[in-house]
């Protein structure tokens, strides 16, 4: 690393799975590792790193985003939710419970990711056919292959068959 | 990768005032500028934050009847806008074609115009690339070049422009405006990107320190008649081996005007207005579409890896002419219909 300007680091409010964060980050810190080494929120995992995969999709201000494709001083004031936000053991999301219904994932490395993904594409109203839902999904790559029961997953979400 | 400066502007003259030096960087959606840093293939040494800049961030209609799209408005947020899937189907079509939901969430508008191409000796900081480091060499010509330019290329690099929205902006004759120190101006559509010739370094022709404001698309959208047709090695989120954007209005069943443009064949969006004016009076047949075709893929020359490519062109232009008659024929994630 080359001339660490001071001062080293910025004060970032978040929102995170509904409560608030404060955070002291240097500007070059990912939200990824913000949530992942200052929140401890290590449901969001970093896969590639550079935007290929999706395993760090995250909800911000209700959209799906790279979480390691984003700097967090750019979302200083933004509403972040998590895998950790969107359900828990006993409570969890219908799409959480989707995915264990239909057997969608295998490592469990892209998981977090996927849900946050669908949801959010869910949420957002889109993705009319099966179709087109898997063209909606292709920013979460799982190498395990259970992308077949992923789309399984979502569409029975989507189509109300889990509330 | 290096650490940096961070600041951020909350109006575009700030931004302007914050952005001079060579090596300072507009962010917006980050999602390029992020991963070339982490490459190590760009050092900023402070990144102006621009995303504070409200009035970029709306989509506007113009006395022309033509539409603005601010700078900072989502990739997203465009293609899903009620009056641009109504007035300018084609943008949305490219935009949705590229990238992921993910990425489009984040990519501005602004930064899809000034994405790097993604030619592999480019990306890899061990290999010489005279684009990241003129002078260098370009291993491309005789390494792998299956992305790469088969028009408009140089000796010094056949790289390839990634972008879909850009190809639908081109055949759009859209018009980008700018801010810089010495006040706005605004830039035709082709006259925004570059060949490579001697400087494959630059890719455009914004100065050092510009901002880009908004893009503002002309009345005309091509909404009854207009196609974007895709090929890639998979059917989602990979770069384009040759893309055709076509859009054209019927008068009495007979083309009165038309727009082709290609992408993922050079290192800008390619348009060749010979071949639309050729269109002109003909009916819209594979015929007319091939004579096009001709037209635009003239001089067309093809490397080791990639000289399919001119008749893959060839022939997507005629598909994508042909499938513009009826253009709920297209689906995202769907295969070529016809």
């Amino acid at each position: 690393m080359q001339n660490i300007p001071p001062p080293a680091t910025r004060s970032v409010s978040l929102r995170v799975n509904g409560k608030p964060a404060q955070l002291e980050v240097a500007p070059w810190v990912s939200l990824l590792d913000a949530l992942r080494h200052d929140l401890d929120l290590t449901g969001t995992k970093k896969g590639c790193d550079h935007g290929q995969c999706g395993a760090c999709t995250v909800i911000c201000d209700g959209e799906r985003i790279l979480s390691c494709l984003t700097l967090a001083v750019m979302k200083d004031g933004s509403e972040i939710t998590t895998i950790e936000g969107l359900g828990q053991p006993g409570n969890l999301h219908p799409l959480q419970e989707a995915f264990l219904e239909h057997d969608a994932y295998q490592c469990g490395y892209c998981t977090s990711g996927q849900i946050c993904s669908g949801v959010a594409m869910i949420e957002a109203g889109h993705g009319k056919t099966r179709e087109e839902v898997k063209d909606l999904m292709s920013g979460n790559l799982c190498r395990c292959g259970a992308n077949t029961n992923i789309i399984d997953a979502i569409m029975a979400v989507k189509d109300g068959n889990h509330e | 990768m290096n650490n940096f400066h961070y600041t951020k502007a909350s109006s575009v003259d700030e931004a302007v005032l914050a952005g001079k030096g060579a090596e300072n960087y507009f962010i917006a959606g980050g999602t390029n500028l992020l991963d070339l840093w982490k490459y190590d293939l760009t050092h900023p040494q402070k990144m102006v934050d621009v995303n504070g800049i409200e009035e970029l961030k709306t989509i506007t209609e113009l006395p022309n009847g033509g539409l603005r799209l601010g700078a900072l408005v989502t990739n997203n947020t465009t293609a899903y806008h009620p009056l641009v899937e109504a007035r300018y189907p084609l943008l949305s079509r490219t935009i949705l074609a590229g990238a992921t939901a993910q990425i489009r969430n984040s990519a501005t508008n602004g930064g899809n115009l000034l994405q790097r191409t993604r030619c592999y000796y480019f990306y890899d900081p061990a290999s010489p690339c005279n684009k990241r480091n003129p002078g260098s060499g370009c291993p491309a010509v005789e390494g792998q070049n299956r992305l790469h330019a088969i028009l408009g290329f140089s000796d010094k690099c056949i790289a390839t422009f990634p972008s879909d929205m850009c190809v639908a902006l081109a055949a759009l004759e859209a018009v980008v405006r700018v801010t810089g120190p010495n006040g706005s101006r605004e830039i035709a559509f082709a006259d925004f990107h570059r060949l490579p010739g001697d400087r494959p370094e630059l890719d455009n022709t914004l100065g050092q320190d510009e901002l880009i404001t908004a893009i503002d698309l002309p009345p005309r959208g091509y909404a009854e008649h207009h196609n974007y047709l895709k090929l890639r090695d998979r059917n989602s989120y990979a770069f384009a081996l040759v893309s055709v954007a076509t859009g054209y209005e019927l008068e009495a069943g007979m083309i009165a005007n038309a727009r082709i443009a290609l992408g993922g064949v050079a290192h800008i969006p390619w348009r060749v207005e010979a071949a639309e004016t050729y269109l002109e009076g003909k009916a819209p047949t594979e015929a007319s579409f091939a004579g096009a075709a001709d037209l635009i893929l003239a001089g067309a020359q093809g490397f080791e890896h990639n000289a399919f490519k001119i008749e893959l062109a060839r022939r997507t232009i005629v598909r994508s002419g042909m499938m513009a008659l009826d253009p709920s024929c297209q689906r995202p994630g769907a295969p070529p219909s016809l």
